[in-house]
């Protein structure tokens, strides 16, 4: 078995808010992140798959496949928008950098021809990032 | 839902890697340019992995706040600009960036309870990095 990784970016807005909580409690939870207004990251999107070296392509998986799938999947819908407010797993999650990365992995789970989802890694910045391993690890 | 959350911390350090316990020309034989009497200094960057479920109510496996701030007190304020040599956890131990690495492990091991640590991974240049797991 052979791991591929392969990256996109989208740029988009959020902000942290639970509707069940008062203005004070997002503040005091969320800090800068709770500005209804919200804010924006440049996000690198590391989708990291697992299958066996095809004897033939020599390919794990088709990478223009897994280009077209990231793009449609995600980066359209993600690229450019308000997360809160445009992308529908959001509309009562809150787009923190792992829900993002949960939400990038059942836009992709089984979409994937010939391998089997390993990871989804979500970076907000360099310096922070997020990784789901699916439900069952 | 198990999610993990890595954050990175960025410090610079001088340290000098020598072993008391050998002979100079021993020290210089095993830490070469590390040996330099008068020390030298690298950007350190420690890149801290928590796990846990991701708390419904608020989307997060932990609050980053709470991590950034022991991060700050026990990693970037007690190393930054310092000469690690100096400090209390080297004065029997030779710091290099393994036993960085473990250091820096142990403080989130024994102070940091809002998520599981799962890895300490130091990078020393952008050539090499340390990683540990607990033993």
């Amino acid at each position: 078995m052979v791991l591929l990784t392969r990256k996109a970016e989208f740029s988009a807005s959020h902000y942290y808010w639970n509707a069940a909580w008062s203005e004070a409690e997002n503040v005091r939870v969320f800090g800068k992140c709770a500005n209804r207004n919200g804010h924006g990251h440049n996000y690198t999107l590391e989708v990291t798959v697992a299958g066996e070296v095809d004897g033939a392509s020599g390919f794990v998986v088709d990478l223009k496949a897994l280009k077209d799938i990231l793009e449609d999947e995600v980066v359209s819908v993600y690229d450019h928008r308000h997360l809160n407010l445009e992308v529908p797993e959001f509309a009562d999650v809150i787009p923190t950098t792992e829900n993002i990365a949960i939400a990038v992995w059942k836009r992709l789970e089984g979409k994937v021809p010939g391998a089997t989802l390993h990871r989804v890694r979500v970076y907000e910045m360099p310096d922070l990032f997020a990784d789901y391993y699916g439900e069952s690890a | 839902m198990k999610a993990y959350l890595t954050r990175r911390y960025h410090f610079s350090s001088a340290h000098r890697l020598h072993n008391e316990e050998f002979s100079a020309e021993k020290n210089r034989e095993v830490y070469g340019k590390c040996n330099n009497p008068h020390g030298h200094g690298h950007n350190y960057v420690a890149e801290v992995t928590v796990s846990g479920p991701v708390n419904a109510a608020t989307g997060m496996v932990c609050n980053l706040a709470d991590l950034d701030a022991f991060a700050r007190t026990n990693v970037v304020d007690a190393f930054d600009h310092m000469n690690l040599n100096t400090l209390q956890c080297f004065v029997n131990l030779v710091p290099t960036t393994e036993n960085l690495t473990i250091e820096i492990y142990k403080r989130f091991e024994d102070g940091f309870d809002k998520a599981r640590l799962e890895r300490v991974r130091v990078e020393e240049t952008g050539n090499n990095s340390f990683e540990y797991s607990g033993k």
